[in-house]
């Protein structure tokens, strides 16, 4: 197995025109596994490690730049502001160790429905810049997964960085696994409030072949609140509201049996996660601040 | 001998410093913990090679034909066997049943079944040549479950079987079948007011130590091999190895190495043999680690069990009887499966008076995995079940459950469905008492200043799930009993060997056992033994090997009774030695060497009042005191086949849990806050490491209760075999758990201690259980609980 460790950004975009088969590897906490487990025998890696502004992040007037890859520590410690719902979610990534080596631009790489960076850019809003050496390409997230772990990428392409919008209202995020740390989603649901556009974003993870919008949802909610004008009144949302939307979150999934859950149950879970994110989300927006606190 | 002590005065008595009593530190955790502890997988040998295994990708298939020419043509490839080149006409191993081929032979019968063997120069080399083996399999119908076990046509895991239960099963898919009968079931039935039964199951759990199977085999100039190597019981392996190798046994030079956990996954062989093969072959060091997923291949996993169980009680709460069939799938091969039976039988009535009994336990051969030993060995499936069945007898009299347990809790005295009577305290009622009595964890902990939520105290953690809502407290009781040694007439014993001798003017003890360190503890308490028993400071502990006796296996939480017992003995025996030496030397000088209770202390022969007669070093003269001993302790009897009547068990151990649990009702995720836990122990030998076994045992119950299980599908395939999908808890899944230890002595055991590894992981999963079902109302009567068995939610397939 070769090991290419270009020194520039440049280069790597050089060695993956030259080879194109050759793997990246930012964290390596995917690439890693799938070479141990064997699911993988790549004749060659492109370690990502030294190209120093692929951990740079830039905060921009309405996105944030984020460099493929910045670990999720960094996300957590930094960009909690700019971008709650991927904090939230960045915080529920594997333990401390992994969280200090993953990255979004590997989890954007590995494509996993479960990955849970997902749900958050997908609610967020957000494009992957993609670059090879014939040019740049800005991708919008919800175009970028094509398949159960695949995604557009060209095979001279890298992930350069994340252009995420920064958050204009309360965001959230939440994920069943069975056990309370280290676990890969059962399934999993983010949402973010945009007061600006005065529309509802949604991402639904693990409950699909793909991470995907829950499009009728929101839709449902953004004439229901602009219908009964709660952006402006800062009013409760009615139950009934909350339930069909809900309903309609479980109705946008796509799940299957397996050993981590059962569909039924993954349905169930995400639209139970759908009204309760947005019950918090909301109750933020009207002002009561009522975030979970993570240490 | 005049200077035996006896438990009551080494508790008071003791000066020296180190001895048993202290919490000694372990002399391998820092480096445990600070990643520098060599395990076996980390050893390495010039010019030595990897050796990687084949496995059967089928649970059941003939295999038709191997052609392993590609995989020989392979540079840097050594050697790849097969079953045809086995060099023996012993071609099974097995502890107790010899059923288990070291390489397929025809027929492969589980999934993941050792097929071939290569050696070559890398291991990705060796991985794939393997890869290059051709096997014809021919898949054969699988056999999964007790129906399709005893169906007409169930095809035979063992045609033509000839151990020694193949007599008296009613089957030969059935591996073993215990039936106890004791009183009149009949009658106390037609007494009983409240009669309660339920159907229970438990899954697969595996011991998931976490380092994989591994060793080094590097074969000698004199034919033989010598095999470093982490397992629990070195003797077990070489009387298995010897065989298949052609060897006697003392060409076989076996040493422990670093071993990274067990809990009954190392009991059974798993690369052992295959290292030396390939060592012998290639006249090469070999070395063999399995990687994760491997290893779940590699090892026997906990029996998973379907237990059907009826009780009755009268009206004021008294037990009438108790019925219970338990039916454990023991999987392809034997493994501990008989003894597994004996103590699910032995055991399933649990801690508590119950005159009048019908119980029968059978293991079935199936394409399972296999399945063996594992901490509670047996105990566990019947402590769910029967915790569950006291639960739902103490809500139909309407009375609290503590309480009705502890009317109806064994005690000393107390005759054992076996006819066995319990001649230790069993301070059943206590335990649970004890559990009760502790505080409350306060309600709703999440709930900080302000109005955020802490979501750590919350289900789900920090994947952010519930800020409070659906969320339900629920609080559960369990009690258990276990076994402590090997049963039912097996010889159990230890051998020690002491060496004590005057180096540099300071006495020293070497304290020489094969007993198998696998993180239990022991090496540090028998550094304390010595101390104690031979008043030195300074104590080597030789490593593990087998140019001493056997220790038996570190398992049943055994090796503290037993091998610790064995150090005492051998210690006693040292220091009547010293004794007699100095009486020769020096007794005419001072009276008290004839009239006086002796003791060694501070390097000294001293009185029992104090008085200094001589230093070691001038009783010794250079002259070192070497002595190897066997120590047993008292003998068992096999339980009868028709009745199940013996004096089968030494010694039993309890321990009580209470759980408190957080349960968010909408998503069915669990949060256990606390597992308070109650153990009698006899006598805290080093007090910390007792506590660590109460809440890793504890913990692993935990894991049980709500997360752990290797799942195997219809066609007996492991779907889960990583622990990206095998979950075990995590310190964010494992709650406060106090421990309150009573020590009240055993008179037959050494120091009056009791066996303590096993206890803890019984009743933690039917106390987590219970608190569950106090939260929702549910029936549950599977572990583990899953979130669908919460909400509801079940498998498309049903
Ligand atoms: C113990 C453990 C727990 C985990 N828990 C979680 C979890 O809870 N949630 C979760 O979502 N994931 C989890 N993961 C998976 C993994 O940590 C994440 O997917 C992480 O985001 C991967 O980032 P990385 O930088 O390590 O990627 P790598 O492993 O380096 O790469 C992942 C993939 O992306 C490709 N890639 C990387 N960088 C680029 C780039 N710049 N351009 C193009 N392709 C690229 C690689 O070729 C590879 O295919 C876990 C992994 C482990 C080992």
């Amino acid at each position: 197995m070769d090991f290419l460790r270009p020194a520039s950004w440049e280069e790597a975009l050089a060695a993956k025109a030259e080879h194109p088969t050759a793997v990246p590897i930012a964290g390596g906490t995917d690439v890693m596994v799938e070479i141990n487990f064997d699911h993988r025998r790549p004749d060659a890696l492109l370690d990502l490690n030294r190209i120093g502004e692929l951990r740079e992040w830039e905060v921009g007037e309405e996105t944030v730049r984020l460099g493929a890859c910045v670990p999720y520590t960094r996300i957590i410690e930094s960009l909690r502001a700019e971008l709650p719902g991927l904090a939230l979610a960045a915080h529920t990534v594997g333990s401390p160790q992994i969280r200090n080596r993953g990255s979004v631009g590997g989890n954007l790489g590995a494509a996993s429905p479960a990955g849970d960076s997902h749900p958050a850019l997908l609610a967020a809003g957000a494009e992957v810049e993609a670059v090879s050496v014939r040019g740049t390409r800005m991708i919008p997230v919800e175009e970028f997964y094509t398949g159960v772990k695949r995604n557009c990428l060209e095979p001279d392409e890298l992930i350069r960085a994340v252009h995420i919008k920064k958050a204009d209202g309360p965001q959230q995020f939440s994920k069943v696994g069975t056990r309370n740390a280290m676990v890969i989603a059962v399934c999993a649901f983010g949402i973010a409030l945009h007061p600006g556009t005065r529309t509802v974003r949604t991402g639904i993870g693990s409950a699909a072949p793909t991470p995907i919008r829950a499009t009728a949802a929101e839709e449902f909610l953004n004439s229901a609140l602009a219908e009964a004008g709660l952006w402006d009144s800062g009013q409760i949302i009615p139950p009934a509201v909350a339930r069909q939307f809900a309903e309609l979150v479980s109705g946008a999934a796509n799940p299957i049996d397996d050993v981590r859950g059962s569909a039924a149950y993954r349905r169930h879970a995400l639209g139970v996660m759908a009204r309760r994110t947005l019950g918090w989300a909301w109750e933020e927006y009207r002002g009561n601040e009522r975030s979970a606190r993570c240490a | 001998m005049g200077a035996t002590r006896t438990p009551s005065n080494i508790t008071q008595g003791s000066k020296a410093k180190g001895g048993i009593g202290e919490s000694t530190l372990r002399p391998d955790g820092t480096l445990k913990v600070t990643g520098e502890f060599a395990y076996s997988s980390d050893m390495w040998h010039e010019d030595m090679l990897w050796g990687f295994t084949l496995r059967s990708p089928h649970a059941h298939a003939e295999i038709k034909s191997i052609d392993t020419s590609q995989a020989l043509a392979q540079a840097g490839v050594y050697a790849v066997l097969t079953y045809d080149d086995l060099p023996t006409e012993v071609k099974n191993y097995g502890l107790e049943i010899q059923d288990t081929p070291v390489l397929a032979h025809g027929r492969v019968r589980h999934h993941g079944e050792p097929v071939a063997l290569v050696a070559a120069d890398h291991p990705e080399t060796a991985r794939r040549a393997a890869a290059k083996i051709k096997v014809e399999y021919v898949p054969l119908p699988v056999v999964h479950d007790e129906a399709t076990a005893i169906a007409e046509d169930a095809p035979l895991l063992h045609p033509g079987r000839t151990d020694h239960h193949a007599g008296h099963v009613p089957h030969p898919n059935i591996v073993h079948r215990q039936p106890i009968h004791r009183g009149d079931v009949a009658a106390a039935r037609a007494r009983a007011d409240v009669i309660v039964s339920g159907e229970y199951e438990v899954g697969m759990q595996d011991q998931a130590f976490l380092g994989p199977e591994s060793g080094l085999a590097v074969p000698g100039e004199d034919g033989g091999v010598d095999l470093y190597i982490a397992t629990q019981w070195l003797h077990s392996d070489l009387r298995q190895i010897a065989p298949v190798l052609g060897l006697p046994p003392e060409k076989v030079r076996m040493t422990l190495s670093g071993v990274g956990g067990a809990f009954g996954g190392r009991e059974d062989l798993s690369m052992q043999i295959h290292a030396c093969l390939l060592a012998l072959r290639t006249g090469k060091p070999v070395k063999i680690v399995y990687n994760r997923f491997e290893s779940f291949f590699g090892h026997v996993h906990r029996h998973p069990a379907k237990l059907w169980y009826e009780h009755g009680a009268t009206r004021d709460g008294k037990l009438t009887h108790m019925k219970c069939r338990i039916v454990l799938d023991g999987g392809a091969y034997a493994s501990a499966s008989p003894a597994v039976v004996g103590n699910a039988s032995s055991l399933s009535v649990g801690p508590y008076v119950v005159d009048n009994v019908e119980i029968e336990a059978i293991a079935l051969y199936t394409n399972n995995p296999p399945c063996g030993a594992m901490r509670g060995f047996g105990a566990v499936q019947a402590c769910f079940a029967y915790e569950a069945q006291m639960d739902k007898l103490a809500a139909g009299l309407g009375m609290d459950p503590v309480e009705f347990r502890q009317l109806n809790a064994m005690s000393q005295g107390t005759v054992m469905p076996t006819g066995q009577v319990v001649d230790s305290p069993a301070p059943v009622a206590e335990l649970l008492r004890r559990v009760k009595a502790m505080p409350l964890p306060p309600q709703k902990q999440w709930e900080t200043a302000g109005q955020s939520a802490d979501v750590r105290a919350l289900p789900g953690g920090l994947s952010n799930t519930t800020h409070g809502e659906g969320v339900v407290r629920g609080v559960g009781y369990a009690v258990g009993i276990k076994n402590v040694g090997f049963s039912e007439g097996f010889d159990d014993y230890s051998t020690a060997r002491v060496r004590l001798e005057v180096v540099g003017g300071e006495p020293v003890a070497v304290v020489h056992t094969a007993m198998a360190e696998v993180g239990q503890g022991g090496v540090t308490v028998h550094a304390q033994i010595a101390r104690t028993e031979l008043g030195v400071t300074q104590v080597t502990i030789h490593p593990a090997d087998t140019q001493v006796g056997s220790a038996g296996s570190t398992s049943a939480s055994r090796q503290t009774y037993v091998t610790g017992g064995a150090v005492k003995h051998t210690c006693e025996a040292v220091r009547e030695k010293v004794l007699e030496l100095g009486r020769a030397r020096f007794g005419s000088y001072h009276p008290a060497w004839a009239t006086a209770e002796l003791l060694l202390e501070g390097g000294k022969v001293v009185t029992d009042g104090g008085e200094v007669l001589a230093d070691l070093a001038d009783v010794l003269e250079g002259e070192a005191i070497d002595l190897e001993l066997e120590w047993r302790h008292r003998p068992t009897e096999p339980f009868d086949l028709r009745t199940g009547q013996g004096n089968g068990h030494v010694q039993y151990s309890f321990a009580a849990h209470r759980a408190v649990v957080e349960v968010d009702t909408e998503l069915g995720l669990v949060k256990v806050v606390e597992l308070a836990c109650a153990q009698d122990v006899g006598k805290a030998l080093n007090p910390l490491s007792v506590v660590g076994q109460i809440q890793g045992g504890t913990t692993q119950g935990l894991g049980l209760a709500v997360m752990e299980e290797i799942v195997v599908s219809p066609e007996g395939k492991v779907r889960n075999p990583s622990f990206t999908d095998y979950l075990i808890p995590t310190i964010l899944d494992t709650p406060t758990i106090p421990v309150d230890v009573l020590e009240l002595a055993d008179e037959h055991a050494p120091y009056g201690l009791r066996g303590i590894g096993e206890a803890p992981t019984l009743s933690s999963t039917p106390a987590v259980v219970a608190a569950i079902r106090a939260a929702t109302g549910l029936a549950l009567n599977r572990v583990p609980v899953r979130p669908e068995h919460l909400t509801g939610q079940q498998y498309s397939g049903g």
